[in-house]
Parts: structure tokens; C-alpha cells; sequence
């Protein structure tokens, strides 16, 4: 197929007067995972629900592998899954029959979709829980009969909405790894995230999203030079040498230094803009600066930039700032999950 | 919340590049299923939610056995002389009364579900798209005939003695049955237009109660005044119960049955559109 799996254009919904969606363009290559990364309520989600099909735009276009998510919404329901921010799945039923269900929805037989609960249960670790049911899961297993609820149909284009939070480290890797698994087989997934490290991780291009429209977009890589490639996170022994600190760390690394509400504490972002070196081989030069200097550092590290610093970065604005309103756009876009 | 309950097994999970391939391995995918069948499959998942949840039942047993003894014994000796002559009757209308007072149940149920991501997945999938609500509807009628057949029970225990017999019984339940599948297309709608699981509970009672006691289930009209006579003359409810009281009399109103089949018709086709635009829209 060479129609890309999703192409949109001026892609607008707006809610009362609140534009969730504001004009976005994406091109999403088949059997690429694409990352969305952005703050909650930044429309995110309000751009997968008119993908899948659950929402419809107010204006612009949206194909998925060349099908109208509106004119030819059957066609793109019959190449997709959705696993949403909320299980996707029955609570009150237990896991086989959440998965016997939608095989029968999708056309197997009884004795096919039997076999096809049996089948994704197991893939997923979840062949002792197979009649419980799914109210009774953990998070991460809830997580993943909701992906595997997902790729039964073997969709070709799976849209993953935020699928870590609120997962324990453990069972988030778990996820990152099915993604990969997912991809490898050539499936092509949209990911919505907030976090900076997840569409690092999976992503090969990331949209990062900021009140409803795309404020940069490119490879990771790209993304994090532009925003520079880490954060040195010091933490002093005497808060009577902050002063000095400061100073030995904004020539060192040949940036601004900024002073944390913690008073033993500086950060100060780690550019290799400009030279060769790498962030780590400026951090490291940093903490040897300190020590010639006699400064006593309890603890430093380097950071890949958080998702706030990548908004501070574009914006100039903190990705969580209250007068941006972004629990006026949650609230529309629960309204829309409703 | 729910108790989230951490096996060893779970835990220790890893994934396997060898069977998430063998999942997605890309065979011939199966034909999607006929209208029916998605209806079929979606009205097995409310027998499912029936069988893990089984106090929903209640409703549909304690609330019709509640409602026929009350006004049984209520109206009866005021009435008509004895509570056994009232029943003969009285019994098909509050079996009417009862079950459309149920059909309530759908639009609340429906409320409580959409909020559900589960309906997210139902809704992406490539099926006709009112099986979900129709299978829902499915899972209810279960629900209706099994309050009909208590009511008949308990009267026929109180001494309600119906001359059709079993076939006018089993006729009369019918026709009730297919109403009430109709009617539940009212309460789909409200379901999905209104916010709330309570808001939806107002707007039924507001409905049902002028609907099923303005009309000839408890007393005879001719004694009420001109204006409500009209009224009760046009509620279909009064329909419903004229037909079924002469089916399970033995002595079939052809013109009542088919004014109600009729109805149910436009029910379907009025609020089914309404309710399909609205899920649509979603």
C-alpha cells in the first residue's frame, strides 16, 4: 500500500468555543510507530477519536490509508483499533469473554474465537486470569487484555491513547515492549503521550501538540537538539556556595544557570550546540569544574529534558501552565469521550 | 476502586516476539457478521452481564410481584366487589404497567455503558452499527418476559383465571414483548441525550407515570371526566392493554392488535432513527 497510513489536513473539532483541534496537519508513514506528544488536554485525543472514527471533524480532511475517516468511515473501521485512555474492554466480563465477543463481532465462528481468546491470553500472560473478571485485573494487566483486545482484528493501524499512565514501571516497559512486538509485525501506531522518555523510546517522528495544533514535529533526535540534549540536575552540600556554583556551571557549560526553590539546588540544560561533544562529555566537565573550584556537590545528574522543559523550549511556557487553560480543554475532551 | 489484585504470575510476565507474532500473523480475515448475528452476539454480552450480575434481576421479579399485590388488594374490594373479580381485570394491565416501567432500565443501563470506554471499541468496529444497541434491547426483552410470566404467575395464584388459555396467555405476552422493544427505542434516545444515569431516571418517571396510570389499566374511564377520557383514548398504553385483555380472553381485537403493532412500527422507526443519530454523533 502506498497511500500513507494517515494523512490529515487543516484537521479542526472545536467544542463550544473551545478549538480541541485547531488545524493540524500529520503524515504518518506505514508501519512507523508516531508519537503525539503533549500535556493533557492539548487535543491529543480529540485527534485520535476523529482517526478512529468516533469523532467527526468541524473542518479539514483525515484519510487512513487513503480512506475518508468520514465518506469511507466503514472501510477505515475494518483497518484499525483503538485502545483508549479508559480500559476499552468489559469490566464486568471476564477476559475470555471480552476477547470471545469481539472475535464473534469481527466474523469468527464460536469455535475460532474460542481459540483466538486462548490464543491472546496466553501471548499475554493471561491464561490464569482468563475467567476472572476484568474489574479484578491490576492496572497492567488490564492494560494489556486491552491491547490485546486491540490487535485481535491484526489491525493495521492501532491508535494507543496514553497507554502508560498510571502503570508502575514494570508493567510500563512490559507495554513498550508489546509496542515494539506490535510494530515489528507490521502494524503501524499512533501513540499518544505525555512523556518525553515513551515517544522517545517508540517513536521514529514525534508531533509535539500544544492547543490543538502541531508546534514542532521530527525525529526524536531532532526534537531534543532543538530543545537541547539534557538537564544537570546539582545539589549542593552548602547553600553559601550556590552563588559560586552558579557561575562555575554557566561557564562550563556556556549556559543560563537556574536557581531552584530547593536552596541547595541549581539546574542548568547541558547543549551540545555548537561543538562536537556530547551532553554527557559538558556535564562531566561540569562536575570537574566544581571540584577544582571546592565545591562540594552531594549529588548531580544529566536528564533527558522533561516535557516541560521541551514546552518551555517552544513556547516559553511551562507545558502545565494554569492560564492556558488546559482543564477547559480536559474538560472537552472528557465531554467527547462521553 | 476495584481491588486490584497482583498475581506472581502476572508480574513475572514477559512478552514474547514469538506468539504476539503468531497473534498478528496476517492470515485471511473472516467475512464480518450479518446484522443479525452482531445483534445476536451483542445480546449474549447482556446475558453475561445478567450472569455475573444477577441482582439486576430484582427489578424484573420483586418490583412486578410488589406492584400486582398492592394494587390487587388496593383497588380490589373498592372496585369491584372482591379482589378476584378485580383480577380478572386488572392482571393484563399492571402486567403492562410493570414491564413498560421497566423498559426504563434500558435507557439507564445504556447511560451507565456509554460512559464505558468499552463502547469506544464497539463503535470502531466494522459491524452494523445499531447491533450494539439492539443486541442491548435483546438482553432486555429477556428481562421483560421474565416479569411478564411472574405476573401471571402471581395472579394466577391469586385466582386470575383467563379464558384464552395458554395460547391467549402466551399471545397476550407476545404483543407486551413486542411493544416493549419498541418502546425501549424512547429510552435509547433519552439515554444517550440526556448526561446523566439520574436525569435519565427523572425523564422516565416524568413519561411513565400520566402513560401507564391515565389510562384504562386500573378503573374503567367511563367514569372520568370528558377531557381525560380523550387522553386515555389516544395513550397507546390503553391500546395495549384493550388488545391483550381481549387475547387473553380468547376473543382476539384485531383492530386493537393491529393499532398496536402499528405503533410499535413508528416507535421503531421514529426513535430508532433518533437514537442512531444521536450514537453516531457521539
Amino acid at each position: 500500500m502506498s497511500a500513507p497510513a494517515i494523512e490529515t489536513s487543516g484537521l479542526v473539532k472545536v467544542f463550544g468555543d473551545n478549538r480541541a483541534v485547531d488545524g493540524v496537519d500529520l503524515t504518518v508513514p506505514a508501519g512507523t510507530v508516531y508519537g503525539l506528544l503533549g500535556p493533557n488536554g492539548a487535543g491529543k485525543t480529540t485527534v485520535v477519536r476523529m482517526l478512529a472514527t468516533l469523532l467527526r471533524p468541524d473542518g479539514g480532511t483525515a484519510t487512513v490509508f487513503g480512506h475518508d475517516v468520514v465518506r469511507q468511515a466503514d472501510a477505515v473501521r475494518g483497518r484499525v483499533s483503538l485502545t483508549g485512555q479508559y480500559a476499552s474492554v468489559d469490566e464486568d466480563l471476564t477476559g475470555t469473554e471480552n476477547l470471545v465477543l469481539l472475535a464473534r463481532l469481527l466474523g469468527y465462528s464460536k469455535a475460532q474465537a474460542r481459540e483466538r481468546a486462548a490464543q491472546l491470553l496466553a501471548a499475554f500472560g493471561l491464561t490464569e486470569a482468563a475467567d476472572r473478571q476484568v474489574k479484578k485485573y491490576s492496572g497492567g494487566m488490564r492494560r494489556r487484555i486491552d491491547i490485546g483486545a486491540s490487535i485481535l482484528n491484526t489491525p493495521d493501524l492501532l491508535f494507543l491513547d496514553e497507554p502508560t499512565t498510571g502503570l508502575d514501571p514494570r508493567s510500563r516497559n512490559q507495554v513498550w515492549d508489546i509496542v515494539r512486538m506490535v510494530v515489528a509485525n507490521g502494524t503501524t501506531v499512533l501513540l499518544t503521550t505525555q512523556y518525553l522518555d515513551e515517544a522517545d523510546q517508540l517513536a521514529g517522528r514525534i508531533a509535539v501538540i500544544d492547543r490543538g495544533k502541531v508546534i514542532a514535529e521530527g525525529t526524536p533526535g531532532q526534537l531534543k537538539a532543538s530543545v537541547g540534549a539534557g538537564t544537570v540536575h546539582v545539589r549542593l552540600r552548602d547553600a553559601e556556595q550556590r552563588p559560586a556554583a552558579e557561575r562555575v556551571l554557566a561557564e562550563a557549560l556556556g549556559t543560563t544557570v537556574q536557581q531552584e526553590p530547593d536552596p541547595l539546588a541549581l539546574t542548568a540544560r547541558a547543549d551540545a550546540g555548537g561543538s562536537d561533544r556530547g551532553a554527557a562529555e559538558h556535564a562531566a566537565r561540569a562536575l570537574a569544574a566544581l571540584a577544582e573550584a571546592g565545591i562540594v556537590v552531594d549529588d548531580f545528574s544529566l536528564g533527558q529534558p522533561s516535557l516541560d522543559e521541551v514546552f518551555l523550549a517552544l513556547t516559553d511556557r511551562p507545558a502545565t501552565d494554569p492560564a492556558a487553560g488546559p482543564d477547559t480543554d480536559s474538560t472537552a475532551e472528557k465531554e467527547a469521550v462521553a | 476502586m476495584s481491588t486490584a489484585t497482583q498475581t506472581p504470575e502476572a508480574s513475572a510476565y514477559t512478552p514474547s516476539a514469538e506468539t504476539i507474532g503468531a497473534v498478528l500473523a496476517r492470515g485471511d480475515r473472516p467475512k464480518r457478521p450479518s446484522a443479525w448475528a452482531a445483534s445476536l452476539t451483542f445480546g449474549w454480552r447482556a446475558l453475561l452481564k445478567i450472569k455475573h450480575v444477577p441482582e439486576q434481576l430484582f427489578d424484573v421479579t420483586a418490583f412486578p410481584i410488589i406492584m400486582t399485590l398492592m394494587f390487587t388488594y388496593l383497588f380490589g374490594g373498592a372496585l369491584a366487589g372482591s379482589t378476584r373479580d378485580y383480577l380478572q381485570f386488572f392482571l393484563p394491565g399492571i402486567m403492562v404497567t410493570s414491564v413498560v416501567m421497566i423498559t426504563m432500565y434500558t435507557g439507564i443501563g445504556l447511560n451507565t455503558d456509554i460512559e464505558k470506554g468499552v463502547f469506544d471499541r464497539f463503535r470502531t468496529l466494522p459491524v452494523w452499527r445499531p447491533a450494539a444497541l439492539v443486541g442491548m434491547i435483546f438482553g432486555d426483552v429477556l428481562r421483560y418476559i421474565l416479569a411478564a410470566t411472574t405476573i401471571v404467575l402471581v395472579g394466577l395464584i391469586l385466582g386470575f383465571r383467563p379464558q384464552g388459555g395458554v395460547t391467549g396467555v402466551l399471545g397476550g405476552i407476545a404483543l407486551l414483548v413486542v411493544f416493549s422493544f419498541a418502546f425501549s427505542w424512547v429510552w435509547t434516545m433519552f439515554g444517550l441525550f440526556l448526561r446523566s444515569e439520574k436525569s435519565v431516571m427523572g425523564v422516565s418517571m416524568l413519561v411513565l407515570f400520566p402513560l401507564t396510570f391515565l389510562s384504562n389499566v386500573f378503573v374503567d374511564p367511563r367514569t372520568m371526566p370528558g377531557w381525560l377520557q380523550a387522553f386515555v383514548d389516544i395513550n397507546p398504553i390503553s391500546h395495549l392493554v384493550t388488545a391483550i385483555r381481549s387475547i387473553m380472553d380468547g376473543d382476539w381485537n384485531m383492530g386493537e392488535i393491529t393499532w398496536t403493532l402499528v405503533a410499535s412500527g413508528v416507535l421503531v422507526a421514529v426513535f430508532g432513527t433518533l437514537t442512531m443519530r444521536l450514537y453516531n454523533r457521539k
